[in-house]
């Protein structure tokens, strides 16, 4: 059964209705279109009431959608030739994350991207799409296969966040993060990022430093998860809703913090009514920016990925004493 | 009466017993967090905050910090006017920076600055966890990310002495977004061929952990101090386990693999002499 969310609840059961009506008009006598064509009216009304007017919550509730695309989705939708590889040659192969070759618009490049599943025992092979330090170390060693071949990077973003667990912290967690941002900085080809669920924390970070960062219309990008803000700020985790309008995750809010570059419409209800159509929005978007940063030296490249983190963040001065 | 007579004996023996301790005014003595020994306060400041009877390594004011470090007369402060705004219009989130500006005398959660250690100049960045609990917004991001930058500038080493519980979370996204901008910063940094050493204290975890911590070409840590990604509590709530005393110590860590070595606090400005100068001894060579 398709998961119905709870915004989009009158929509639901009004399309249902004139479903309910359109069958019992062709097993009975009795003429309803014109009944029908008015609900179909209201339906529209609706539904453009209800979807163009989303809050911030309900976004929240599209980015974690139980059939939201995820990367291999649109691996499969957007790229050609794609090639799967494994392994952190460290310790392990972390199917939280995937990686490997293919290509976009007929031209070599290398993507990453997090990985969750879409059933229980998917998602308890992928960890949820948590990443443990090996997943970090995988990307990072495909990263660093790209710059030597001179191939563009796509990372996929769609994490609530780095797995918190005993084994990840014994074999370093934060340096696996800490590295991967460090790295990434220095790669002298293009990297495109693109949120495309949840961004959770430094777990999503450690895929985000790059050239472009993009986010699709309905996901989140956030320090912590509205449940967790809420359990810190006012000790309750049942106050998500309140917290996710305080901490400003959305892409709107990004868009307007001035760190992304672009919001990559969505389909609309969320990009799981159509992958095929959102992935034609996203490889709009990928190939646009795939030729403005082509064009750049590789010095123009690192210098610009600088400035661009550089003017992340609003403070201001004190009069001097 | 005997009582009134022990009693005012303890208050003015000359060396306070433990009831008596309690009654001297505040901020004159100060008790070990671990060992609950009750010390003279000025004796603990003398002893760098480390306790004389067990050696537990109190949280350090970042000014202490630098004066335990530089040459006398030769540090200098840069950066000092940076305040924070409230980018997210968060609630009570000024009067609470308000709030710590006065108890601990800073502008933020760190001091950036340049000076002398035995004569070798230094740039230094030293988080104080006094302030917002050493959490990182855009005014820590800005500070650490121009004090390396300036460092390149001046082919100076540069140190960092973390304490931090994080986030700051009333910057929201803006928080986390300056563990790039700062993990950035380095990498244009050690490109260069830049010297940067980190010593982590008490506590370092979440964000500030996974960016510059971690990013030194020499990773310390002071004993004891906690050092890890996600907290206990959140681990122990995923994984349904109880963790060891020691998961996610210095010492932990060390044995992880994830640190060059745990110095003792009397023992920083030494080590740290001694490596600025091998690699200064490297840098005359060529
Ligand atoms: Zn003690």
């Amino acid at each position: 059964m398709k998961q119905v969310l709870e915004f989009e609840k009158p929509v639901v059961e009004l399309r249902e209705k004139i479903a309910e009506l359109k069958t019992y008009t062709e097993d009975s006598e009795i003429d309803l279109t014109d009944e029908i064509s008015t609900m179909e009216k209201r339906l529209e009304n609706l539904e453009n009431d209800i979807y163009e007017n989303l809050k911030p919550w309900d976004r929240v509730q599209i980015a974690r959608h139980s059939e939201r695309p995820t990367t291999l989705d649109y691996i499969e939708l957007l790229f050609t030739d794609f090639l799967e590889f494994h392994g952190d040659r460290l310790y392990g192969d972390d199917e939280a994350m995937v990686a490997g070759i293919a290509k976009f618009d007929g031209k070599p490049v290398t993507v990453i991207g997090h990985q969750r599943g879409k059933e229980t025992k998917e998602n308890i092979r992928r960890n949820f799409g948590m990443p443990h330090p090996e997943g970090y170390r995988k990307a990072l060693r495909h990263m660093k296969q790209a710059e030597k071949f001179h191939r563009p990077i796509i990372c996929f973003i769609d994490t609530k966040g780095a797995y918190p667990g005993k084994a990840a912290e014994e074999r370093g967690q934060s340096e696996a993060i800490a590295r991967n941002l460090m790295e990434m900085a220095g790669l002298q080809v293009p990297i495109i990022c693109v949120v495309i669920g949840e961004g959770g924390s430094g777990g999503a970070l450690a895929l985000g430093v790059g050239d472009k960062i993009h986010m699709l219309e309905n996901s989140t990008y956030s320090v912590i998860s509205p449940e967790g803000a809420a359990a810190l700020l006012w000790k309750d985790s049942g106050q998500a809703q309140r917290a996710v309008e305080t901490m400003k995750i959305t892409s709107y809010d990004l868009k307007e913090l001035n760190i992304i570059d672009e919001i990559i419409q969505e389909v609309r209800g969320g990009a799981h009514r159509d992958v095929k159509q959102q992935a034609g929005y996203i490889g709009k978007v990928l190939t646009d920016s795939l030729n403005e940063l082509g064009d750049l030296s590789k010095e123009d490249l690192l210098e610009k990925r600088w400035e661009k983190y550089k003017q992340i963040g609003d403070y201001a001065e004190l009069d001097s004493e | 009466m005997l009582k009134d007579f022990f009693s005012k004996k303890r208050k003015y023996a000359s060396i306070p017993r433990e009831e008596a301790k309690q009654d001297i005014p505040q901020g004159l003595m100060q008790k070990c967090k671990n060992c609950q020994k009750i010390f003279y306060r000025k004796e603990l400041i003398k002893n760098l905050n480390v306790c004389p009877n067990c050696g537990y390594h109190h949280q350090m004011p970042a000014y202490d910090r630098i004066a335990s470090l530089f040459d006398e007369g030769t540090f200098e402060e840069w950066d000092k006017e940076l305040t924070s705004a409230n980018p997210l219009r968060f609630p009570d989130y000024e009067d609470k920076l308000e709030k710590d500006r006065q108890k601990t005398e800073l502008n933020e959660a760190v001091v950036t600055g340049a000076g002398e250690i035995d004569g070798k100049k230094a740039s230094v960045a030293v988080m104080d966890s006094r302030f917002r609990m050493g959490s990182m917004g855009s005014v820590v991001g800005e500070k650490i990310a121009r004090a390396i930058e300036k460092a390149g500038e001046h082919s100076l080493p540069f140190i960092i002495f973390t304490a931090s519980g994080g986030a700051r979370m009333q910057e929201g996204v803006l928080s986390l977004m300056q563990m790039s901008k700062t993990s950035v910063a380095i990498q244009r940094f050690s490109a260069g061929g830049g010297l940067m050493v980190s010593i982590m204290t008490n506590p370092t975890t979440g964000g500030v952990s996974a960016s510059f911590a971690s990013l030194g070409d020499y990773n310390f840590a002071e004993p004891g101090a906690l050092i890890g990604f996600a907290g206990r509590r959140v681990i122990e709530q995923t994984i349904r386990e109880k963790l060891p005393d020691d998961f996610q110590t210095a010492e932990f860590q060390l044995k992880h693999g994830q640190l060059d070595k745990v110095i003792a606090r009397h023992d920083i400005k030494q080590t740290l002499s001694t490596l600025l100068d091998i690699h200064q001894a490297r840098e005359e060579r060529s």
